[in-house]
């Protein structure tokens, strides 16, 4: 954390002046911690720079014009209306050689040198980071190692409806972090389970869109260790403004004890899903699953936000039979809209995402809470036949 | 308007009209449409900028305070919608229907009863648009279009009726602005006076002739993106759905494909009456007419061949970002073009500096900062971290606002004693000018920062480090709005009265509309005039 660099940039600048505090962050880009980004900001330098210059230059010649040839210093139009000889040709097309120039080769090598840079994802990539986005939050999954887990906002309710203080990284904090090793290229694939999304870390210099039904790629190479945050890009429904993206890089040997310790701990919840969990275990764990990933559309009290939301609070589809009598999943019935989701509409497919024991958990939990009062329950090991 | 642009000539009454509300309903004089085409606008854009000082509002500072994120997401996409099909185009359509046929010597638009029927499907598509937020009052729907004005699938598949309402809302839009276009188009083509070739026609006809051109070969793509969005939301087909065989990315191709030309369709208009502005107060005629036309045409071109530098970020192959980063830079060429010759223009000439003029020198310098803008932004590898931020708003607005909303000020001020046989109060108008100007930088030059700090748009709440600059761009806004409310005033008041005016209205006034008192008799030009 010490030596994440806009803390540091924020911690120096607060003490000059707190009015100006991350002067340095916000007048520009963020710091660049990727060759892509190092590129895209002395491009983005470089080019300011360009059109600051023409923008005085012609503009100098405006004002000139005004001041000088106003009609009140008594000056007296002259008729001329196009280049008239061949001095006159040669300094109206004199701006257009430069401009051409400017465009084409100023602009335009470093430019095209950075396009080939950024799309080239393959050669020498050392790991792959599966990058999915879905309504309203990430999945990560690291092919490799066989790591998969969700992303989301970690900000409380309280803090954006203003009934608590805003922390220090209000929107931009989530609940599980990427973990990357510094100095590898990371080739990042990206998709979507339902709208388009776009993932974006502006000190990475990579901004891609996640387009449900294609594989896109980018690539990126952190220099430095440190807290690198962005957030989702691309409206994508009611919670566009609250997915963000986390990374933490780190150096090798810690990002790899971090690799074990999430395969032990996948497969400490892969042996849960085995024995028979009681009631209040699932009622304990589904109301921890509801918290995160339920809660923005069905709200607190399972209200939900009407039409579009629905109110899980006496919902015809959870007060309905949990399963047919042989033990089959039903059409419609409520683990089959958790499950599979509902098409068309913001109600995503979980089990893709999430575990037999969350399933079980979320699922018994909403059955028996805000006024719902089936009674029943399901187990990880049914909802593992099920799939 | 209606008092003023009629009141010394009674010869209408003549012509079978009946007075009242009737009169407006059937009226097929370009100059009556022309008022209601540009009052419709007017009162459009006082709604349009409504929604936004609400959103302005919510992102004063960090937290939701006023309104949801549904709520926020109907707003900005339907104030985009608004002040685009509804306040800027119909406000360039008033202009060319008062406008081309007093410069051109034509008694009226070529087909009046057209050119009726494509102001009134007008308000019913504005009411399409706007009416899910009353319905969802009632309970019916939830709420308006809240996919940006872009309307992306899958988002707009999965959202709610007022996608619908949009989507036809769009298509009648579309059909006004095609109807309106023949008629641009059939006029300039047929009806200019004895002697006025096309390389002598005024410089604000060329530039909606191009326009009418784009609108024509665009707005049927745009009419078919939004129905193909319509049978994939309800009868299952799968153009914009992977899992049927569909590409969500084609929704963005046919979409921009209309869109990046919109901007010059937006634009052109304004382009055109900019020059005969520099020049009456410049007291010097136009320079480089042929290079402007030119340049019009090279730009209505390019238009169409520049769409996917919307979407960069999609993951396009290197060849077509190479392809589309360079075309969209061609674009600095033409446009080049113009701002030389508009500087020429006003070079070594006698300028004085009435309210038209002040705001066609404020547009040059503040479009000119979207131009620059808009060539950093074709860049690959820089817009990379500009898109989808705050930076691409700011060049928009710069572009639209400035480019498109104070072109149309511009053109106000100028012709509006033309069209009232009044003057306006300079005064107020120097005012609205300057308060115009600052509190429209107040408000987005901001937002330029906050795009490079990495804010993304469309977000109704945002991290602490963007909290001042939003915090300044909300007080710029709402003088910027407020400021508005002295435009209607102004406008209001040349109407009921003021000096009477001359029919040249401008010492340095040059052109047809000139020589015709002011206003215009009811049916002006009845015996086209001899053009040398």
């Amino acid at each position: 954390m010490s030596c994440h660099p806009v803390r540091r940039l924020l911690g120096l600048s607060a003490l000059v002046s707190p009015l100006t505090a991350a002067a340095a962050y916000r007048w520009s880009f963020p710091e660049p911690v990727t060759p892509i980004a190092h590129d895209t900001l002395r491009i983005h330098n470089e080019f300011m720079l360009i059109i600051i210059a023409l923008f005085v230059a012609v503009f100098a010649i405006m004002v000139y014009s005004l001041i000088k040839h106003r009609k009140s210093a008594g000056h007296e139009a002259a008729t001329f209306t196009g280049p008239n000889g061949r001095l006159q040709w040669f300094w109206a097309l004199v701006p257009f050689a430069m401009l051409m120039y400017i465009d084409f080769v100023l602009m335009g090598v470093p430019a095209v040198q950075a396009i080939v840079d950024m799309e080239d994802t393959r050669t020498r990539a050392d790991m792959v980071l599966k990058v999915t986005g879905m309504q309203w939050r990430w999945q990560y999954e690291y092919p490799e190692a066989g790591l998969k887990f969700l992303s989301s906002l970690a900000t409380p309710r309280e803090q954006i409806n203003g009934t608590a203080a805003k922390g220090e990284n209000y929107l931009l904090e989530v609940d599980n972090e990427i973990v990357l090793p510094v100095g590898k290229k990371v080739r990042v694939l990206l998709t979507s389970m339902d709208v388009i999304h776009t993932w974006w870390v502006p000190q990475f210099g990579v901004k891609r869109d996640a387009i449900p039904g294609f594989l896109r790629e980018t690539w990126l190479r952190i220099d430095q260790p440190g807290v690198y945050r962005g957030q989702c890009a691309e409206l994508c429904g009611k919670d566009h403004g609250f997915m963000p993206v986390v990374v933490r890089a780190v150096p090798e040997p810690e990002y790899l004890a971090w690799i074990d310790a999430q395969k032990a701990r996948q497969s400490g919840v892969a042996a849960g899903a085995g024995r028979a969990w009681s009631k209040d275990e699932l009622m304990a764990k589904g109301k921890e699953v509801y918290a995160t990933l339920c809660v923005a559309c069905h709200q607190p009290e399972g209200k939900g936000l009407p039409p579009v939301f629905p109110a899980l609070a006496g919902s015809k589809v959870i007060n309905s039979p949990l399963l047919s009598p042989e033990g089959k999943l039903l059409p419609d019935s409520h683990p089959d809209r958790v499950m599979n989701g509902k098409p068309g509409t913001p109600m995503q497919a979980f089990k893709n995402t999430l575990s037999d024991v969350d399933l079980a958990a979320v699922i018994t939990f909403e059955r028996n809470a805000f006024g719902n009062t089936r009674g029943d329950m399901i187990q990880p090991a049914q909802i593992k036949a099920l799939r | 308007m209606s008092i003023a642009t009629t009141a010394p000539d009674h010869t209408h009454h003549d012509s079978g009209y009946s007075g009242g509300l009737l009169r407006w309903l059937t009226t097929t004089n370009h100059k009556d449409i022309g008022t209601l085409y540009m009052t419709f606008a007017l009162l459009m854009f006082f709604v349009g900028g409504a929604m936004i000082l609400a959103v302005r509002a919510e992102l004063f500072q960090p937290g939701l305070q006023m309104m949801q994120p549904e709520f926020f997401n109907q707003l900005i996409g339907v104030h985009a919608l608004v002040m685009i099909f509804a306040a800027l185009m119909p406000a360039a359509t008033g202009f060319a229907n008062w406008q081309i046929p007093l410069m051109i010597g034509a008694p009226d638009m070529a087909l009046p009863r057209l050119n009726n029927w494509g102001f009134w499907l007008l308000p019913p598509a504005a009411t399409l648009l706007v009416l899910p937020f009353a319905l969802a009052l009632f309970g019916i729907g939830d709420g308006a279009l809240a996919t940006g004005w872009t309307m992306y699938a899958p988002l707009s598949v999965q959202g709610g009726l007022g996608v619908d309402f949009a989507i036809f809302a769009v298509h009648l839009f579309g059909i006004s602005s095609v109807m309106g276009s023949i008629n641009i188009i059939v006029t300039i083509f047929n009806m200019r006076a004895p002697g006025m070739t096309m390389m002598k026609l005024p410089l604000f006809a060329w530039g909606w002739l191009i326009t009418a051109f784009l609108l024509i070969a665009t707005i049927p793509v745009l009419a078919g993106a939004v129905t193909m969005l319509l049978t994939d939301r309800h009868f299952g087909t799968h153009f914009f759905n992977a899992a049927g065989g569909g590409d969500p990315i084609l929704f963005q191709h046919l979409f921009w494909f209309f869109g990046h030309p919109e901007v010059y369709i937006l634009l052109l208009p304004v382009w055109g009456l900019i020059p005969h502005v520099l020049s009456t107060f410049s007291r010097k005629p136009v320079y480089g007419y042929k290079a402007q036309v030119y340049a019009f045409i090279a730009i209505g071109l390019l238009s169409v061949v520049v769409w996917a530098h919307h979407f960069l970020t999609v993951g396009l192959p290197v060849p077509a970002l190479i392809y589309f980063m360079f075309s969209t830079m061609a674009i600095s060429l033409p446009l080049a073009v113009l701002f030389f010759c508009w500087i020429a223009t006003m070079w070594r000439g006698s300028i004085s500096f009435e309210t038209p003029m002040l705001f066609a020198i404020g547009f040059i310098v503040l479009f000119g900062i979207a131009g620059l803008t808009g060539l950093v932004l074709a860049d690959v590898a820089a817009d990379a971290q500009y898109h989808h931020s705050y930076f691409v708003v700011a060049h928009f607005h710069y572009a639209l606002f400035t480019g498109g909303i104070m072109g149309v000020m511009t053109g106000v001020y100028y012709w509006l004693p033309k069209w009232t046989g009044h003057m306006y109060s300079e005064t107020l108008g120097k005012w609205h000018f300057w308060l115009t100007v600052v509190s429209f930088n107040l408000t987005f030059m901001p937002q330029f920062f906050l795009g490079l700090a990495g804010m993304p748009r469309r977000i109704p709440d945002y991290a602490l480090q963007f909290a001042e600059f939003n915090a300044i761009s909300t007080v710029g806004s709402f003088i910027l709005g407020i400021s508005q409310l002295l435009f209607a005033w102004n406008i209001w008041q040349c109407v009921r009265g003021g000096a009477k005016v001359s029919g040249k209205v401008w010492e340095g006034a040059d052109g047809l509309e000139w020589q015709l008192s002011s206003p215009p008799p009811h049916h002006s030009w009845e015996t086209q005039p001899e053009v040398k």
